[in-house]
């Protein structure tokens, strides 16, 4: 493994890069107030975040990822359009044994936030990054939750399960077993029906949820138990969307081809963001197009999703990133703005370095 | 050398594990006071007993500073990351039976299962400005299973004791824990979600990977055949 000098040399020149590409560099604090992220994140992050107590600040947990400082920093008072860059140390708890689960490594990264054109961000984004590892043989995958997201808005199912099957796209295992009670391929609870007839347990309410809160559920179950099942082969449009992979070129005439109208604009998208790679000089016809990129590993990314990889199935990612407009809005007290971006790990570009 | 077996030094935990040695020919037993945790073993040459606490034999066997531990096979797989990597369990011993289950205010109608919990979770949330609490000290087993069930919106606070009371003490909304019977769970007024076993636990005994067994083979192979016990592949 590359040492910690070698990672931040190498951090230092990918840094100096995406400042002369125009990216004013950023330095958060290491330490950052643990309520923001916990929040945000959930238990995920708890499991895997550094967690402190400071006397004065409260929680405070070692930098997981630079992502929820940078959207801070700009939401604070940046100009806008603007785009960042910064270069240091995060830190992650390894749950699993093994030489290359390290604890705290070096992030270099490159955000952009801009109104104009956002599919231009994401190829701007996408080839400065993707530009600095070329000399790596990385095989580089895309793909776009906002498709996934218009697929779930576009069925023909009472609003509350599209909301449901919308919030569980980042949870697979949990989507599809939604989308199978709703398609009526799973029966209801056999508690279910006594709730709806109107029986109540004589237990004692305890407890901060209030009856209200189980009222307003019951009435959601009330209607849900009327909404016609979801049929069948729309169940298996969506499952095909799913397992779509392809070569990226390709990838809007497949995605086509499930007919699935509702995607309609999230193709045209994804062609003009095609379109803005090729311009920026990127070989489109080598990256691999994932329709599932994204739903397991990276819960706040909402549109363009991408990963550069080494061989080594072992390895992490060596670069990743995406569109995260939506956390600008959580982090934004009310404002919003379309953001893009992602990170290189420098000591896996120094240890492939060293091995070529 | 000596091989070193842990057990839990007190209570029933102690007693059921001495009659399981028992039975296959062991005599385990505390001597000096009642108070001193110190003990022998009989009819097995070069084998050491240490009496500890059954929540610090999974510690003690990840270090490798006992070969053999006795405990619950909940805390193991709570305690220790990559679990299976640091010990080998050699054999589920018949008692010490819990289920790691999650419960939540009998009163909630409209919550029986994960998927109920899962939909309360998000709405809670929405309504009071955070992730509804579930009140455990078995952090990672819980933590594990509910990203394995697709479960969001939660959030784990951490309980060593009293349990069952934090939700009528407004400190939780759901609890995960252990239970036999059911017995505290009902009197606190709380039921037991019907598809979310987390973990089936029973004292079990485990062998540990990092322990230096080098010279002992001979010995733990032997072990292993008056125990009736399959012998560990490191």
């Amino acid at each position: 493994m590359a040492s910690k000098a070698a990672a931040r040399a190498c951090g230092e020149r990918l840094l100096a890069a995406f400042a002369a590409a125009g990216a004013a560099e950023i330095a958060p604090d290491i330490l950052q107030p643990a309520e923001v992220l916990l929040d945000l994140y959930g238990e995920d992050i708890r499991a895997r975040a550094y967690v402190t107590s400071d006397p004065a600040r409260g929680e405070m947990m070692l930098r997981p990822d630079f992502t929820v400082p940078v959207v801070q920093e700009h939401m604070a008072g940046g100009a806008e359009p603007a785009r960042y860059c910064y270069m240091g140390e995060v830190f992650r708890k390894q749950d699993h044994l093994g030489a290359a689960r390290v604890a705290e490594y070096i992030q270099a990264g490159y955000e952009v936030f801009d109104r104009e054109d956002p599919e231009a961000a994401d190829a701007e984004a996408f080839a400065l990054i993707a530009a600095q590892v070329a000399h790596l043989g990385l095989t580089a995958t895309i793909g776009d939750i906002g498709i996934l997201r218009a697929a779930v808005e576009g069925l023909d199912t009472i609003p509350a399960r599209k909301e449901a099957l919308a919030r569980h796209i980042w949870r697979p295992q949990r989507f599809h077993k939604l989308m199978a009670r709703y398609a009526g391929l799973e029966p209801a609870p056999a508690t279910r029906a006594a709730l709806l007839s109107g029986l109540r347990p004589g237990a004692p309410w305890i407890g901060l949820r209030s009856t209200d809160e189980m009222e307003a559920r019951i009435a959601r179950l009330r209607l849900d138990a009327t909404a016609a099942p979801i049929p069948a082969e729309d169940v298996a449009r969506l499952d095909a969307l799913f397992a779509l992979r392809c070569p990226a070129p390709q990838a809007p005439a497949r995605l086509r081809a499930l007919g699935l109208p509702a995607i309609e604009a999230a193709i045209a998208r994804l062609e003009r963001r095609l379109a803005a790679l090729a311009a920026r000089g990127v070989a489109t016809e080598a990256l691999r197009f994932d329709a599932s990129h994204g739903r397991t590993t990276m819960e706040y990314y909402d549109g363009f999703v991408f990963t550069l990889s080494a061989a080594d199935p072992a390895l992490p990612p060596v670069a990743s990133g995406g569109r995260y407009d939506a956390l600008t809005r959580v982090l934004g007290g009310g404002r919003e703005i379309p953001a893009v971006g992602g990170v290189i790990r420098p000591g896996l570009v120094a240890d492939l370095e060293g091995a070529q | 050398m000596t091989i070193k077996l842990g057990v839990p030094s007190k209570g029933r935990l102690m007693e059921q594990c001495f009659d399981w040695f028992a039975s296959r020919g062991l005599t385990l037993r505390r001597t000096g006071s009642d108070r001193e945790y110190a003990g022998a073993v009989e009819g097995a040459e070069g084998l050491e007993l240490v009496l500890l606490s059954a929540g610090e034999i999974p510690r003690e066997l990840a270090a490798g500073r006992i070969h053999l531990g006795v405990t619950g096979s909940d805390l193991v797989r709570d305690k220790l990351a990559d679990w299976s990597a640091q010990v080998v369990e050699l054999a589920p011993m018949g008692f010490g039976h819990a289920d790691l289950i999650i419960a939540v205010p009998a009163a909630w109608a409209d919550v029986d299962t994960l998927e109920d919990l899962d939909a309360a979770a998000h709405a809670f949330r929405a309504a009071h400005g955070f992730r509804l609490r579930i009140a455990t000290k078995y952090h990672r087993l819980v933590r594990d299973y509910l990203t394995r069930e697709g479960v969001a919106d939660y959030q784990l606070v951490d309980s060593q004791g009293a349990t069952e009371g934090t939700v009528k003490n407004l400190t939780a909304e759901a609890i995960a824990d252990i239970t036999s019977s059911g017995e505290t769970l009902r009197a606190n007024h709380l039921k037991i979600l019907s598809d979310a076993l987390i973990h089936q636990s029973q004292a079990t005994l485990f062998a540990a990977r990092a322990a230096d067994w080098t010279g002992e083979e001979a010995r733990l192979a032997a072990l292993c055949q008056q125990l009736g016990v399959a012998r560990p592949d490191f």
